[in-house]
């Protein structure tokens, strides 16, 4: 008698559990569609919030991984790069990507792939520390959560912003309730590809005009804490075995000095690294026309720059590190028609 | 750590979950070590305070104790001796217990002197040094002298006011055999210490507290709900209503040319709101964790926006404190033998009616002037206790006038007639809190006057309210939290609304309205950055 | 008993003083009616009520007013 009483208790204390459990299942579930509803959604404008994300959803392993700052994502063009050579790339870069971040992303990146050619954009090298928590925001909230991505963040936070924050986006993102719109209900649960492997295809032109006179450098020198991480991209690559290469891209602004560049020829020479000043070499021998090539006055690449820088660097990496095409894969043949596809429209319509 | 930021919720909940893990014999001294941990985080300087303080009224109440217990063998043993016979009458008769009682009496008295006189001392030195020099240095300066008392460099360590007058009624009680003194002292220091009171407190009375701070707590969901809701409700008070209409006080308060007339009524309502909601909340949090740990409290507010004048007013806000006052001040004070002296001469000379209130009114002066400098070490919050005094005073006076209108207009008890008692105690203590709000007693004083000198109501709706830092939505969260406020509090005139959750509401539906409310606080919280979009807006560089 | 009676009904004439038990508790006695009837009871009958003896408990009845009377005689 008294056993039924108890397992009758019993019961009833697993029942209650299991409800309990049930109900913090729901309450998260609804904490969590309100948090992905007033995150920023980067559709339509300052998509580049969403760059960071799409590296998930592109396909096949990538020959060639792109990091770097607005300098790789704007400059080079990955479906030119497939079109001419059979190179399936992806650029891993963001807004003002700074060198740590970058270095969290390619760590990221190799827990799914493994390159044969890493290519870095050296100008965000001139930042030491922590810039803007907007940027930090756009280059680390579309990662997936790994070791990485703490230290991400760790390297990257500004003065005001926490952990919590960026495990729990709601505790930043929650005053965004009174500035909804229909773009955060329609983005809601699923976004639109909106870059071609982490490029940004832009097609305007405003023609390259005087730049504003180079201020002197108070330290000529890259900052230690850049320069560790360089040194932690140089050494992920040699253990992985994948080919470093270093690049200047054609950019005419943030002013790039001898000053910086020496430095990287000698950084390249003590590490037997590949670097290439395209910004040298970026009207005699790359073909970039500052007139017609650049969207914002010299600052980044339209299309046609881009694929005029593309066509170049991915001559280089066939001829010097033998990169094979990867056209006569079926899967990936497919997915790059369709990003094709997609590449030939928003060209087009954007010269409409 | 303040009860708003993240290491807080944290911390909570690191601790919570270690008390129902860890075994029974460490429950009590993880309270310790994390109150200890908490009050670290507000700055390891402030530990040698509370240290002291601790020490000082530990070693009292100890003294205090055993002395009563060997006086009280004493006399036992005076009184057998006297019945067998044994001592002379002049050493063991009923006079000389007496005066032995007498002296070990006035011992225990002189230990309790020297322990409240030290532990204040603390608090005096670095609470009203500065305010002390810098009214001297005013004297200085009346009297055509150059010479000035520089200022001493001490922070106010956290919470010592609360503490400090914890530790006191402590040593007190045990002088007045309320219960014997605490001998473990890191069951003492706990007492102190305890993390959730130390910033605001309650004030809570070692008999009280200690039945259940010590005593280790099995797990049980029950306790932890009711814990965790009341919790969630403080939050809501505090980061959707009070946070967020701080701003519009500070624009408010920090532009008194800007804003007069109108906008000084604007400051009143605006200001008893987040007192109100700010206050409140932090002690709902503050219960809140202590209940989910088991332990139970002295609730330190009831409904006090109800009350129908201000004498109950000051029982239903900050009971705690108003009930310190009263044990430890207006009681010993009004019946101390020189009071009743005073008070026997007074009725001689003065009349009966004015020997009678004399010591009363004379003792309600000490406690108001106290209550005033116990706030705040300035002249704004003397004034304000003196204002509460003087309309306490008032309102005793004419108590026989009330009563005649009453009985010749039958109005007493109508409802109307409540609202407005009500209403006229809320305006009245807005308006003495006016002194918290503003710079100094004179400016107080001027902006007050303003209401009735500068006509400027009309300007209330032409967008003003809307330059005060806060948006027409974050108005609208305001109204809609009022509202939310007003209705939990007629709900709970009739007792606990968390009673009647639990017994008129399945647990799934209780789940549901506390995590609306939970999301009501993460998204309508006026917490964090705030999110500029302008900023996110990419710039080129 | 009496005294005391009539000492209570001055403060508040309208109370039953033979059947309340909750003077202090109920509010019905503030702290300004308690130090009233703490002269008032040195006066008639010469005891000193101290502050130590300022509870509710000692105060919630006629009756527990008049044990505290009692006890503060028999301790003098």
């Amino acid at each position: 008698m008294s056993e039924i009483v108890h397992e009758k208790k019993k019961d009833r204390k697993i029942a209650r559990v299991a409800l309990v459990l049930a109900l913090l299942v729901a309450s998260c579930l609804l904490v969590y569609a309100v948090d992905l509803l007033l995150r920023p959604k980067y559709m339509g404008e300052v998509t580049e919030g969403v760059l960071t994300a799409e590296y998930y959803e592109s396909k096949g392993r990538h020959q060639v991984l792109f990091v770097g700052d607005c300098e790789v994502y704007e400059n080079f063009s990955t479906v030119q790069l497939w079109r001419e050579f059979g190179i399936n790339s992806f650029i891993r870069g963001g807004a003002q990507q700074l060198v740590w971040q970058s270095y969290y992303l390619l760590e990221d990146a190799l827990r799914y792939e493994t390159p044969d050619v890493v290519v870095f954009n050296v100008l965000s090298l001139m930042y030491n520390e922590p810039q803007n928590e907007a940027y930090n925001r756009m280059a680390l909230d579309g990662m997936r959560w790994s070791a990485s991505k703490w230290n991400a963040i760790k390297a990257s936070m500004c003065e005001g912003e926490s952990m919590i924050e960026y495990i729990f986006p709601l505790l930043r993102y929650h005053s965004r309730w009174n500035e909804l719109t229909s773009d955060d209900f329609k983005y809601w649960f699923t976004k639109d590809t909106v870059s071609f492997n982490g490029y940004y295809l832009r097609t305007e032109i405003m023609p390259a005009g005087a730049m504003p006179p180079p201020k002197p450098l108070a330290d000529p020198k890259f900052g230690d804490y850049a320069m560790a991480y360089l040194d932690l991209m140089t050494q992920l690559c040699k253990e992985k075995g994948i080919k470093l290469v270093l690049i200047k891209s054609p950019s005419l602004y943030p002013h790039w000095y001898e000053e910086w560049d020496a430095q990287m020829v000698e950084y390249a020479k003590e590490n037997d690294l590949l670097y290439i000043n395209m910004l040298d070499i970026a009207e005699d021998e790359i073909g970039i026309d500052y007139s017609l090539d650049t969207y914002d006055a010299g600052l980044h690449m339209n299309v046609t720059g881009a694929e005029k820088c593309s066509s170049y660097l991915g001559k280089i990496l066939v001829e010097k590190y033998g990169i094979k095409s990867a056209k006569d894969d079926p899967d990936l043949s497919e997915y790059w028609s369709e990003v094709e596809q997609r590449y030939d429209t928003a060209k087009n319509i954007n010269n409409l | 750590m303040l009860f708003t930021s993240y290491e807080f919720i944290g911390f909570v909940i690191l601790l919570v979950a270690l008390y129902y893990v860890l075994p029974k014999k460490v429950k009590w001294p993880l309270l310790l070590l994390g109150s200890y941990v908490f009050y670290y985080f507000a700055g390891w300087k402030f530990l040698f305070y509370i240290f002291a303080v601790t020490v000082i009224t530990y070693v009292a109440g100890l003294l205090i104790s055993r002395n009563k217990v060997r006086a009280d063998a004493r006399f036992a043993e005076l009184k057998a001796l006297e019945k067998s016979g044994s001592g002379s009458p002049e050493e063991v008769g009923k006079e000389a217990r007496k005066r032995y009682k007498e002296a070990q009496k006035k011992k225990r008295r002189r230990m309790m002197t020297i322990g409240i006189v030290l532990a204040l001392g603390i608090l005096a030195v670095v609470k009203y040094t500065n305010f002390t020099i810098h009214n001297i240095n005013g004297v200085l300066l009346a009297f055509g002298s150059t010479k000035r008392l520089g200022f001493l460099t001490i922070a106010l360590p956290m919470g010592i006011s609360f503490y400090t007058f914890q530790a006191v009624s402590y040593v007190i009680d045990v002088y007045r055999d309320r219960h014997e003194a605490q001998k473990n002292f890191f069951k003492y220091a706990l007492f102190v210490s305890f993390f959730p009171q130390l910033v605001q407190g309650p004030i809570s009375r070692y008999g009280d507290l200690s039945k259940e701070l010590f005593t280790p707590h099995k797990f049980s969901g029950r306790v932890l709900e009711r814990g965790l809701q009341r919790v969630i409700w403080g939050y809501f008070k505090k980061v959707v209503i009070a946070d967020r209409i701080l701003t519009a006080v500070n624009s408010l308060i920090n532009t008194p040319e800007t804003y007069k007339g109108a906008y000084v009524f604007l400051v009143m309502m605006f200001y008893a709101l987040e007192l109100y909601a700010d206050f409140t909340g932090g002690i709902d949090i503050t219960i809140g964790i202590a209940e989910m740990l088991g332990i139970p409290m002295k609730e330190n507010f009831e409904r006090p926006f109800f009350s129908k004048n201000i004498a109950e007013y000051w029982r239903r806000w900050h009971i705690t404190m108003g009930t310190w006052f009263t044990d430890y001040i207006f009681y010993p004070i009004s019946v101390s033998g020189p009071m009743l002296k005073l008070s026997k001469w007074s009725r001689k000379h003065l009349g009966e009616k004015v020997g009678k209130r004399l010591p009363v009114y004379l003792a309600s002066f000490i406690v108001w002037f106290t209550t005033g400098i116990w706030h705040g070490a300035s002249w704004n919050f003397i004034v304000w206790g003196l204002g509460n005094f003087v309309v306490i005073m008032i309102s005793q006076e004419l108590e026989p006038l009330y009563r005649r209108f009453h009985k010749k207009f039958n109005t007493d008890g109508s409802t109307a007639y409540k609202s407005f008692q009500v209403g006229r105690t809320i305006l009245l203590m807005s308006a003495l809190r006016l002194f918290d709000c503003y710079r100094d007693v004179p400016l107080t004083f001027k902006m007050f006057g303003t209401m009735f000198t500068t006509w400027n109501w009309n300007t209330l709706g032409n967008g003003t309210l809307l330059r005060l830092g806060l948006v027409r939505s974050d108005y609208v969260i305001l109204g809609l939290g009022t509202i939310v406020l007003f209705v939990v509090s007629m709900i709970g005139r009739s007792g606990s609304v968390r009673d009647k959750m639990e017994k008129k509401m399945p647990l799934p539906a209780r789940w549901g309205i506390f995590t609306l409310l939970v999301l009501v606080i993460l998204v309508f919280g006026a917490y964090g950055q705030g999110y500029d979009a302008a900023q996110f807006i990419y710039n080129q560089f | 008993m009496n005294e005391l009676i009539e000492i209570l009904k001055e403060i508040h004439p309208d109370v039953d003083y033979a059947t309340a038990t909750n003077l202090v508790d109920g509010k019905i006695l503030d702290s300004f009616d308690i130090i009233s009837l703490v002269s008032e009871i040195a006066d008639k009958f010469d005891v000193v009520v101290s502050a130590e003896h300022m509870i509710p408990e000692n105060f919630n009845s006629a009756q527990a007013i008049w044990d505290l009377i009692q006890k503060l005689e028999d301790e003098e």
